[in-house]
């Protein structure tokens, strides 16, 4: 019962995650700000991590959270970046 | 082939001794004394000087003491496995011939030494001298002794790059420069084809080993590419060795100091090629095309060298082309394919070294203590230096081949054999009489070398007061002129068993009869020298007035100067015809380019499709997990939105290229590749940051500035088709991937290496274990790959000068800083410290939790996804948010960041890695593996491979951080250049 459970949480999830990655794409592409497209680059990056997790449950493989690991560790320096480039017009002064 | 004596050694090794465990001692000892003696001070010279002399000393003791296990045909052998499925191995071998040149290398080596203590001048970096003089003595024993083809290649092309460094010397004198790249030019071309030829030969012999080659004469000489690899390796030997067309280097390598020149040009490098060809001598020799190609470049050698001697001005210059003459002569010698020619041709190359290289030392001494070389300035010298006037003398006159000296003796034996009948043609027929011509031409320019600078009215106005050298410098020059004398004099007791060992090694049972005696009583050679003294004393009378005034060099085929042409040749092909050609297909524009690359990567493709017929699989969709068909959709999505952005909107398509990069990797995690999501997903991130960093100097598009393009016809048509190329392109590339991964691939490698990892590589990790320990040796070629183009970028940076509009700082900066200063209370860069204070305190935080990561990534790396690579971009991405969290100084204040030293290091550790298991008698990059019980822990894994890794990791968090940082400076440089930019303008050109 419980893995019947687990099974259908994660499809529902990774649909759930599915959307909100849709929806991030969409502020990436038509923005209007720059702003806006950095903030869904880096919902898109926690989205992608949790895909990542969930899949990892799925398949009870934990190999898969090494790249769970890596984004949730450095996947900011890339929003960090864009926010220093945007702010003050380059990224290392 | 006669069987060996019992008890020679065998060359295959089986019987491994003292004696053969010194060669490598012989070919290593001069690197290592080169490399601790560039690590001197300059100032240091004489402990270089005396550094330089132990190792030749020792060269010279080992070979003196080797002398008795080659006599008698001996044969000793040493030899460790290099890359042994190449048939390339490190396999250095000594017989008599070898030998002999050992001997002749460490003891002129050593003389020499001697010599240019006193020579060089203590404003010289000394050091780097006898550092290249040491590396060079290497170079040259390990091609002598080199057993194996492509060793003896790679030591030829060892000689050849370190005499232009010793030739270039004087950097700062244009001459040096020129010569010596003159010299380079010549001679690696010839090492070039040396290469092929050696290589030819290795084909048709089957193996590259040289005792294999050297006992398969009749092999070589029937087959089909004899031909070719004969003129290959001649083309090597007769660069090497000066021989005409290719003799125009050597007069121009004079530039070089002149210890080199004694040590490089009389006795060693221009010998290697002599060498080369009395080495295949037993093998290639005898044959018609041998006697033709060899015969006529050395025969016109002879004459023209001696020739030319006698109209140089120079000292050196003209020992230059007499050395030039007598390297024809060896070479005339060794065409004729007779076994006592062969001997008369080892025999002078002993000889020539011995007095050739006493005249350069004594002109080096003529130059020193006068102030010039040009012996139009020079004359009546004895009066002032009688000593080293008397050994010049007396070297010359063996030159000049005068009784009682070894010159004469070996001449007389080339007499000898130039009226012997070998092969009845024309070229046969004019060798006698050419001989004689050239030693009449020899006889005067040795008579002029004497009497122009040491007779004749005492000099005026010379540079310096001239007088004897000191003491040491002289006694080198009097060793060798003893040497000719008593050779001279007594050969058979002094130099035959010497000769003799060398002979045997080279003819084996050919050994002809011969004996070496001053007299051999009233012959027709005899009555040759005299006829060419004789006649070269009168030429001398004649000349002599209008040598005294003229130009230097021949009268009417002064023009037709070797150099003239290869300059020429040079000027054409590197400047007039690149230029032609740039010209005519060049162009600077990027969309040509690209579509050019665009369409020949497509026809490329095309071709084999059209051939061989394309069957691509069906496509069957099933097993499709919806939530990834989405996640891949949105991938395509933002790729074609970056493309679409690229033009104008440079963020917005780098944001985008972000979103593709990431949904790649996932698409490698559910491909199951996790080590390439890692990787991927850790460059994806430094990638970034890089373009941004790259996009702060790009310049800004100003609205309106360009005219919208109007769409004509042909502007839509050019749109058209570059649409059509590229749709095409993307087409062909998923077609072909679509059909390679669809199809089931028979026996591939990927099984062998999953079978092997753990119990040979002791990983769990496949991709890992074949990166470091199974492919080490690609993945070394890689990240020296890596270094160089960091390196590169390094350089490239470092003349980076940005465009005028992207100098001044970005406006936001500006505003920023203004409404700072416009507020008393605040002072310049409280905004963004204000702005960035959380994230800031986060960043710098995140630091050492970074650092685990990496560590973690490293260790885990050899069982689990991760390795050197990973954890070292990981690293990097550690130091790049400090850079940005604080600014440069702000970190440089704090950290030491020296990613040269960090790229160094790596590079060194992976290196010693290989090296540690060829020390231990495995190839390159052998790795171990075993458990090591530690308390506490337990059982820890432990492969040697993670130092390997180590130093890939090492090398790349200072190959990533190296550019990253030389691209942030340029923010810290540009307020320099922003002084100097604002001019008035219009006065400012572009």
């Amino acid at each position: 019962m419980s893995e019947l459970l687990i099974i259908w949480c994660m499809l529902l999830a990774q649909l759930m995650l599915g959307v909100a990655m849709a929806c991030t794409l969409y502020r990436i592409i038509f923005g209007p700000r720059a702003q806006d497209r950095v903030l869904a680059l880096d919902a898109l990056y926690v989205s992608a991590m949790l895909m990542l997790l969930t899949f990892g449950i799925r398949t009870a493989n934990t190999i898969y959270f090494e790249a769970a690991l890596v984004i949730a560790v450095l996947g900011f320096v890339s929003t960090i970046a864009f926010a220093k480039f945007m702010m003050r017009g380059e990224v290392i002064e | 082939m006669a069987e060996p004596p019992a008890w020679t050694c065998h060359p295959r090794g089986t019987t491994i001794d003292i004696a053969a465990l010194l060669l490598p001692v012989l070919v290593f000892a001069p690197l290592a004394g080169s490399i601790a003696a560039i690590c001197l001070p300059s100032r240091q010279g004489t402990e270089a000087a005396w550094l330089s002399g132990l190792v030749a000393f020792l060269c010279l003791g080992i070979s003196v003491y080797l002398y008795l296990h080659v006599s008698h045909r001996g044969v000793i052998a040493w030899q460790v496995a290099w890359i042994p499925q190449y048939g390339l191995n490190l396999k250095l071998r000594m017989d008599g011939f070898s030998w002999m040149f050992s001997g002749l290398i460490s003891a002129i080596g050593l003389l020499v030494v001697v010599y240019a203590r006193y020579y060089m001048s203590s404003s010289d970096p000394v050091p780097r001298f006898f550092s290249l003089f040491l590396a060079f003595m290497s170079a040259m024993l390990g091609l002598v002794l080199s057993g194996n083809l492509i060793l003896m290649a790679i030591f030829w092309e060892m000689t050849s790059i370190v005499s232009f460094l010793l030739i270039g010397y004087w950097y700062q004198n244009g001459q040096a420069r020129d010569g010596a790249r003159m010299a380079l030019t010549v001679t690696a071309t010839g090492g070039l084809c040396l290469l092929v030829g050696l290589m030819l030969i290795g084909h048709i012999v089957g193996s590259y080993d040289l005792d294999a080659v050297l006992s398969s004469g009749d092999a070589i000489r029937n087959h089909p590419l004899y031909l070719l690899a004969l003129i290959l390796i001649l083309a090597g030997a007769l660069t090497k060795s000066a021989q005409f067309p290719f003799h125009f280097w050597l007069p121009h390598a004079m530039a070089a100091p002149t210890p080199v020149s004694a040590y490089l040009h009389s006795a060693t490098l221009v010998k290697a090629g002599i060498f080369l060809l009395t080495r295949f001598w037993p093998v290639m020799a005898g044959t018609d095309a041998w006697f033709w190609l060899v015969g006529l470049a050395g025969l016109t050698t002879l004459l023209l060298g001696a020739y030319f001697a006698i109209f140089q001005h120079d000292l050196k210059g003209l020992l230059a082309y007499s050395t030039i003459s007598h390297l024809g002569l060896i070479t005339v010698l060794l065409s004729l394919g007779s076994p006592v020619a062969a001997v008369a041709a080892i025999f002078h190359t002993l000889n020539h070294a011995t007095f050739k290289a006493s005249l350069f030392m004594a002109a080096g001494i003529i130059d020193h203590e006068t102030g010039t070389r040009d012996m139009r300035r020079l004359s009546g010298l004895f009066r002032y230096m009688p000593h080293t006037a008397t050994l010049a003398m007396v070297a010359s006159a063996s030159m000049a081949g005068v009784p009682l000296l070894n010159g004469f003796l070996s001449k007389e034996m080339f007499f000898a054999e130039a009226i012997e009948t070998h092969k009845v043609n024309l070229l046969d027929t004019v060798t006698p009489y050419v001989a004689t011509l050239a030693s009449l031409f020899s006889v005067t320019y040795s008579i002029r070398f004497i009497h122009s600078v040491f007779f004749g009215p005492p000099p005026r106005d010379l540079p310096k007061v001239p007088h004897e050298p000191v003491r040491w410098m002289r006694v080198p020059v009097e060793f060798l002129v003893l040497a000719c004398l008593i050779v001279g004099i007594v050969p058979s007791l002094t130099i035959g068993p010497l000769l003799h060992t060398a002979v045997e090694a080279v003819l084996k049972d050919d050994t002809p009869s011969y004996s070496l005696a001053m007299w051999h009583g009233w012959n027709l050679p005899l009555f040759m020298s005299i006829a060419a003294l004789i006649g070269g004393v009168i030429l001398y009378a004649l000349m002599k007035s209008y040598l005294a005034n003229s130009v230097e060099g021949p009268p009417y085929i002064r023009r037709l100067e070797g150099q003239r042409i290869f300059e020429r040749v040079l000027v054409a092909l590197s400047w007039r015809w690149a230029r032609l050609v740039e010209a005519k297909a060049g162009t600077r524009r990027l969309q040509p380019q690209l579509r050019i690359l665009a369409a020949a990567s497509l026809f490329a493709a095309a071709i084999p499709l059209l051939h061989r017929g394309f069957q691509p699989a069906d496509i069957v969709l099933r097993g499709i997990d919806p939530a990834f068909a989405f996640v891949w959709l949105i991938g395509m999505a933002c790729a074609v939105g970056a493309a679409w952005q690229a033009k104008f909107h440079r963020l917005a398509a780098l944001v985008l290229l972000g979103g593709a990069g990431l949904i790649t990797c996932i698409t490698f995690v559910w491909l199951s590749a996790p080590d390439l999501a890692v990787t991927q997903l850790l460059v994806e991130i430094v990638t970034t940051v890089l373009i941004l960093l790259g996009l702060r100097w790009l310049p800004k598009r100003i609205e309106g500035a360009t005219k919208p393009e109007e769409m004509t016809f042909g502007v839509r048509l050019r749109r058209l088709r570059d649409l059509l190329v590229a749709v095409a392109c993307g087409l062909g590339l998923s077609l072909i991937s679509y059909t390679v991964m669809t199809r089931q691939m028979p026996g591939t490698i990927s099984s062998y290496f999953l079978e092997r990892a753990y119990f040979e590589g002791g990983g769990t990790n496949v991709v890992n274990v074949t990166l470091v320990d199974f492919r080490g040796f690609d993945t070394f070629g890689e990240i020296a790959v890596l270094c160089i183009v960091a390196l590169t970028v390094f350089a490239l940076l470092l003349r980076f000068r940005p465009a005028s509009d992207s100098l001044e700082k970005p406006m936001q900066q500006q505003v920023q800083n203004d409404f700072d200063d416009r507020h008393p209370d605040r002072s310049k860069g409280d905004s963004i410290s204000d702005y960035l204070f959380v994230p800031t305190v986060i960043m710098r935080w995140m630091f050492p939790a970074i650092g685990m990561l990496s560590a973690y990534l490293f260790f885990r790396g050899h069982d689990l996804p991760g390795g050197g690579f990973a954890a070292g971009i990981a690293m990097s991405i550690g130091f790049i948010l400090q850079y940005m969290a604080g600014g440069t100084r702000w970190v440089e204040e704090r950290l030491r960041i020296h990613p040269l030293r960090w790229m160094s290091i790596g590079l060194l550790v992976s290196t010693a890695t290989g090296l540690g298991s060829w020390a231990l008698g495995y190839p390159f990059l052998t790795s171990t593996s075993r458990y090591l019980h530690l308390p506490l822990v337990g059982d820890v894994p432990l492969a040697s491979a993670i130092l390997f890794d180590l130093g890939v990791f090492s090398l790349v968090l200072g190959a990533t951080v190296l550019i990253l940082i030389a691209l942030a400076h340029q923010s810290v440089r540009a307020p320099r250049a922003h002084i100097r930019a604002p001019r008035p303008s219009g006065t400012e050109a572009s």
